[in-house]
């Protein structure tokens, strides 16, 4: 190792793939657990209190759609007596009444609420439903009531990137603190549909400019985090601010992983949280270990001056773009084929130029992937 | 409870606070103060950690400098103006509240 193994600092839960929105690019798997494959509420409570003992200090609880477990307001208020500081990431869609006064209650620290478009049409054709929009504005207005501090999430792509100024508007007429511009990342169901969601180049230079303006003007009133688009880099983002790193998630069925599409990496395999400790797990799974540090990297990450900075960029897609998870993520520009980039986003253009029946999304839902025996 | 809709500039008559996402705990792994927001966890120095625990929606900024000058054994000119600078940095970040 090349410095030592420090504790973690957060985690994201995702409680269940279930979810009432059927985006395009769902950071999910492509192979979705059906709900009997959930941890039951006491081995989420088990491993929140693990995830404290080791270090954790930010939970993140997500899915799918969190809110869909019955038990939510148990594993928030399981947290919340550790003093772990907990965030609810929902779509915000079918909450019941009070439950959102029942979250903050139980001891919520934040709420980050997504929007799949600033227009109500954006919103329910991406999320694939109808009333979606009101239903997230509810949400909102709950949060607010209920005194929760909100996080407004956008996930950009071509469909809804001329609606970056929109969704500065809405995220300030709903009193968010904080809005998340977030560029899809080509992973999972979106890298299924990349040609369907890549941005155009010029729309891209835009929404930098909206954003970096809309910052400044709005300093001390609403923060703006910004996730630029990979394929447009220039140098790779520290995906989960290295691999192992500070930080891991947990899967519905209890497999923790080191980042969302760690699943992708074939020569990699992932333990259960209850057959091993989260803490035995953290420091010796060799799925872990595989790209901790830099001791992993090739060239031309090995000698770069940027490798503690970026980490090398996303294992992930190395792998799907470079078919090598050890290979320097494609996004940076010392990358050999960070030309290949240029391409996709090209090939991704004169894909959409092709005028389509109505068949823009393989929207993401069970069953689409079979699971396998 | 609406967020800030303006940008609150930091005066000595300001009487700081913690916002409702921000929270400063110990934590007995790392044996040291941290700072908990949405998304990020900031590790206070000694310093900051003193104006921050100040910031209890009682006292005046002004209060506060004379504190710490005291404290610190410190000029006040020069302790006001760090303190200043690092409260209207926080607030711009909105983990102070004015």
């Amino acid at each position: 190792m090349s410095e030592p193994l420090l504790p973690p600092i957060g985690m994201l839960a995702e409680l269940t793939h279930r979810c009432p929105l059927q985006c395009p690019y769902c950071s999910n798997p492509l192979e979705l657990l059906k709900a009997n494959r959930e941890l039951d509420t006491q081995t989420w409570l088990d491993l929140f209190s693990q995830a404290a003992d080791l270090g954790v200090l930010q939970v993140h609880l997500s899915g799918g759609e969190p809110t869909l477990r019955r038990d939510l307001e148990q594993l928030i208020a399981g947290l919340s007596a550790r003093g772990v500081y907990t965030n609810l990431i929902t779509a915000g869609v079918g909450v019941a009444e009070g439950r959102i006064v029942a979250f903050a209650e139980a001891g919520l620290d934040h709420l980050q609420l997504s929007f799949q478009g600033a227009r109500p049409a954006t919103t329910d054709r991406i999320g694939n439903h109808k009333g979606g929009h009101e239903k997230k504005l509810e949400t909102a207005r709950r949060a607010r009531a209920a005194g929760l501090p909100l996080t407004i999430n956008a996930p950009i792509h071509r469909h809804n990137i001329e609606e970056v100024p929109e969704f500065i508007d809405l995220a300030l007429s709903l009193g968010a603190e904080r809005l998340e511009i977030a560029n899809v990342q080509y992973a999972g169901w979106a890298l299924t549909n990349r040609d369907q969601l890549m941005p155009e180049r010029a729309a891209v230079d835009r929404q930098a400019e909206i954003v970096a303006a809309a910052r400044e003007r709005l300093s001390g009133i609403m923060n703006i985090d910004f996730v630029p688009p990979d394929y447009f880099a220039i140098y790779p983002k520290p995906c989960m601010g290295g691999w192992a790193r500070d930080a891991f998630m947990v899967t519905p069925d209890g497999t923790v992983l080191p980042c969302h599409a760690a699943q992708t990496i074939p020569s990699l395999s992932f333990e259960r949280f209850g057959p091993r400790s989260l803490a035995e797990i953290w420091a010796d799974s060799p799925a872990f270990n595989a790209f901790r540090g830099t001791d992993w990297m090739q060239e031309p990450c090995r000698s770069c001056d940027r490798r503690e900075i970026d980490w090398g960029g996303c294992r992930c897609q190395a792998m799907a773009i470079a078919g090598d998870a050890a290979a320097t993520d494609p996004a940076c520009a010392k990358s050999p084929i960070h030309a290949r980039m240029a391409m996709l986003i090209d090939e991704a253009q004169r894909a959409a130029a092709v005028p389509s029946t109505d068949t823009p999304f393989v929207y993401r839902r069970i069953g689409v992937v079979t699971e396998p025996a | 409870m609406m967020a800030l809709r303006e940008r609150a500039l930091v005066s000595p008559q300001s009487v700081p606070s913690l916002p409702q996402h921000v929270r400063i705990q110990y934590d007995p792994v790392r044996q040291a103060f941290a700072v908990l927001s949405p998304e990020k966890v900031f590790w206070p120095n000694d310093i900051s950690l003193d104006i921050l625990r100040r910031c209890d929606g009682r006292s005046t900024v002004g209060h506060i400098i004379a504190d710490l000058a005291v404290d610190y054994d410190a000029e006040q000119e020069a302790v006001a103006a760090d303190v200043i600078a690092f409260l209207q940095e926080w607030s711009d970040k909105l983990l102070v509240k004015l």
